[in-house]
Order: C-alpha cells, then sequence, then structure tokens
C-alpha cells in the first residue's frame, strides 16, 4: 500500500485547485463575518458567508492598503481572487486581491464612512466653519506646482486682488506622495501666522485621482487648522472630505482663488460710490444746515422779532399814554367841574348878579355906603348898576 | 498683524453712516467729511500701488 504524508496529501490538493483556472482568479460574493485586522501585519482575516455557507478568507497586506472603506462585519462585499489551501492546517480558504462593497462603490463607502465618522465626532457641524476673512494678505496655496488648478488660482488672484502676498506649496496631489505631502505643507504653513488664508486643492480628475482629498487624517489635519481653509478639489460636482471639513468649499480651485479675495474694480467702485457718497452725505449736512439757518432767520421771531417787540413796546406806550391822558383829561374835567360849580356859587354871591336883578351899590372913595350918616348932603358918590356907573351929588336926606 | 486696508475701508463706512444718518453738528460734518475723504484717498493709493508677492512656502518660513 503506498502512502503520502498529509503535507503531500496537502500539497497534492492544492496544486489540483491551483491548476483550475478558474479557481485561480474569481469574483464571489457574500457577507464579512468575524473580520479580524492583524495590525501588527496589515493582513485582514475573515470568513465570507452567505445564507447557507462560509469560506475562510485571507487578504494579505499589499491588496489591503488598496481597500479604501472600512471592513467591517456584516458587510456585503465582492471579493476577486484564488482559492488555494493551507498546507499547514489543511483548510481551504480564498486569497482575497481586491475588495468592493456590493451595491455601493468602494469610494463612495469609503466616503460614506469617513464622513459618518468625522460628522459623529462633530468635525462637519455647520458652526465649527470660520469665516474666510475679506481681504486676506497673505494666502497659503498648497496645490500642485504644474497644472492649470495653480495657474488659475495664482492669476485670479493676482488679478482681483494683488494686495495679497501668497505662499506657494507645491505638494503631490495624488499618488502615494499626495496625502504626506499635503499633511507636511499645512503643518509648515499653521505656524506662519501673517498667513490669514489656506487654499488647498487640486484640478479635476477621476475619482481615483481626488482620492487623497478624502484621506481621514488630511480631513483632521485640515480640521486642526489655525487658519481658515478653503478647499478646491476638482470640479463643481466633485465633493471630498476635505470639501466638507474646510471652512469653505469652492467648486473649482478658479472659485476658490475669487472667493478668498475681493474683486479690486469692485473695490475701487466701491471707493468711488464711497466718495460719492461722502460728498452727498455732507451736501445733505450743509443743505440742511443751510435750510435750518434760513428757516430760523426768516422766523417770524427772528424777522418780527425786534418790530413786534417795538410794536409790543409802542402799544404799551400808547396804552399809558392813552391812560395818562384820558387820566389827565379826567382830572381836568373834575376841576372844570369844580370850578363851574364853584364859578355858580361865585356867580350866585356876586354884587353884579345883585345889581343884575336891579339893585344897585353905592360907593364913596371906593368904600361901599351902608348908612345915610356915611355921608353928607353935596357929597359926590358912585352909584353902580348892571350895565355901568352913575356919578351921583347927594341932594336931600331922606329918613 | 494690522489690515490697514480693512481698518481704513471699515472707518470710512463707518464715517459715511454716521454722516448719512446721524444728527452730527456742522463742524463735525466737515471734519467727518475731511477724514472721510483723507481715508478715501488712502485706499485707493493702496489699491493702486499694491504688488503682489509670491513666495514660495521656505522662504516664508524664514521669514518667520
Amino acid at each position: 500500500m503506498q502512502t503520502v504524508t498529509v503535507k503531500q496529501l496537502n500539497l497534492f490538493v492544492k496544486s489540483l485547485i491551483e491548476g483550475d483556472m478558474r479557481l485561480n482568479d474569481i469574483y464571489v460574493v457574500g457577507e464579512i463575518s468575524n473580520f479580524k485586522n492583524h495590525y501588527a501585519s496589515g493582513h485582514l482575516y475573515f470568513t465570507l458567508k452567505d445564507n447557507d455557507a462560509s469560506i475562510r478568507c485571507v487578504m494579505f497586506r499589499g491588496y489591503a492598503q488598496q481597500v479604501k472603506f472600512d471592513v467591517t462585519d456584516g458587510l456585503k462585499v465582492i471579493l476577486r481572487g484564488r482559492v488555494s489551501i493551507y498546507e499547514k492546517d489543511g483548510q481551504y480558504q480564498f486569497y482575497a486581491q481586491e475588495m468592493h462593497p456590493d451595491g455601493l462603490g468602494d469610494i463612495a463607502l469609503a466616503f460614506e464612512q469617513i464622513k459618518e465618522r468625522l460628522s459623529k465626532e462633530g468635525l462637519l457641524d455647520p458652526e465649527k466653519k470660520r469665516p474666510i476673512p475679506k481681504f486676506p494678505q497673505k494666502i497659503a496655496v498648497i496645490t500642485s506646482e504644474t497644472g492649470a488648478a495653480v495657474q488659475d488660482i495664482l492669476n485670479i488672484l493676482t488679478r482681483r486682488w494683488p494686495l495679497c502676498n501668497i505662499v506657494m506649496c507645491p505638494v503631490s496631489v495624488q499618488g502615494e506622495n499626495a496625502v504626506p505631502e499635503m499633511l507636511n505643507a499645512l503643518e509648515r504653513v499653521y505656524p506662519i501666522d501673517c498667513c490669514d488664508l489656506i487654499i488647498i486643492g487640486r484640478g479635476g480628475g477621476s475619482i481615483e485621482d481626488l482620492w487623497a482629498f478624502n484621506d481621514e487624517i488630511l480631513a483632521r489635519k485640515i480640521y486642526e487648522s489655525p487658519i481658515p481653509v478653503i478647499s478646491a478639489v476638482g470640479h463643481e460636482t466633485d465633493f471630498t472630505i476635505c470639501d466638507l471639513v474646510a471652512d469653505l468649499r469652492a467648486p473649482t480651485p478658479s472659485a476658490a482663488a475669487e472667493l478668498a479675495v475681493p474683486d479690486m474694480g469692485e473695490m475701487k467702485y466701491r471707493l468711488n460710490s464711497n466718495k460719492q457718497r461722502l460728498i452727498k452725505a455732507l451736501n445733505g449736512k450743509l443743505t440742511l444746515a443751510k435750510s435750518r439757518f434760513s428757516q430760523a432767520e426768516n422766523s417770524p421771531y427772528i424777522k418780527k422779532g425786534v418790530q413786534s417787540i417795538i410794536e409790543q413796546r409802542n402799544l404799551t406806550v400808547d396804552t399809558l399814554f392813552d391812560r395818562l391822558t384820558k387820566r389827565y383829561t379826567d382830572i381836568l374835567n373834575i376841576n372844570k367841574m369844580r370850578f363851574k360849580t364853584n364859578l355858580a356859587t361865585l356867580d350866585a354871591l356876586s354884587p353884579l348878579k345883585v345889581l343884575s336883578r336891579g339893585y344897585s351899590v353905592a360907593e364913596k372913595d371906593g368904600k361901599i355906603l351902608k348908612s345915610s350918616k356915611d355921608i353928607s348932603v353935596g357929597d359926590k358918590f358912585t352909584l353902580k348898576l348892571k350895565d355901568g356907573s352913575l356919578n351921583c351929588i347927594v341932594d336931600t336926606k331922606g329918613e | 498683524m494690522e489690515n490697514s486696508f480693512e481698518k481704513s475701508l471699515n472707518q470710512l463706512e463707518d464715517i459715511i453712516n454716521k454722516l448719512e444718518n446721524e444728527d452730527v453738528s456742522l463742524d463735525e460734518s466737515i471734519a467727518l467729511f475731511e477724514k472721510g475723504v483723507k481715508l478715501s484717498n488712502d485706499c485707493r493709493k493702496t489699491l493702486e500701488t499694491a504688488e503682489q508677492k509670491i513666495i514660495s512656502l521656505t522662504e516664508a518660513e524664514s521669514e518667520e
């Protein structure tokens, strides 16, 4: 009886399996379970299963590094690889060389996974976004030295806002050096405190070309930036993780440059209109002052003020004068009355009044004759009548 | 680092707003106007004499 060793047996079966062309390159679909990431070696170990069956799988480091998304239990994947036997334990297993999510594309899945993680940590919160300075003075531009993107950015920055200086940080934007170089550039730009804005990005490319900008470490580094960051990756339709963590996402590198700085022409226009406004405002003030002045000047108080005061005074004087004259007249009248009364009394008592009634007065040497004894026969005397006097001589004396 | 252009522009616009909206005396208005014109001219001069410098990262670092 011919016998073989276990190892020989395993190697024989292995050679049979490996000799099968179909088993050498086959796609298998299933769900991942018992996933173990062997961090030291970088190899991935897991079981691929469906409802009815399972197979042990290994993915060696070189292949595992190509997997962009996180491998987790329960994930439905399509594996490409070969089937073989591990001769040490006779275990038949699947040696995966590629892994793709079943359904979503790899990049889409990886993107979603990173996004979800960062989002949970709050790195994508809108309130974490810082405002972009209105007038940046020094802008760090982190992009490839070659290609249209850098030219577009520089041209636009120069044309729009020559007031800002630019710190050029040439980096690889794709390939394995891209992430380390960009991390390094950020690391070096952060301490330059005169930089007040960072533009990081690249021109358009395939999703794979843009992949560096979905790197989680780079995203975290951008999030930690002490300086506001504008991310500008690819075209308008491309969204990357960097875009999500940056303070502002520009749809293209050109747009980033436009968003970064104000426009010189617009600024000149604004300055011009400011000057016009300034002049207009002062003119307004002057017009207002003039109108207030003329209003004041024409105000009845100022214009008629003095006159009215004079008039007022005149009126007072007039009134006083009237009162005075009235008083004077009154006094005059009263006195006139008194005078008349007195006069009448006087008149009544007057000897002339008596004379007018037909009496007469005899006077001798200016003295009124009151007795016949005061005069002798032959004496002259004056007899006063109402309308004149008679010179008389005493003829005889009666009793 | 002071951004003199931004500062001047802000000052200028503050002055205009003050002149346009606030009750300031004529004397003060004229003083504000003069200051505004000066700021406006400063800003314009800054714009017109601007010269952009493009330096490399290593130069920027050695400046620090």
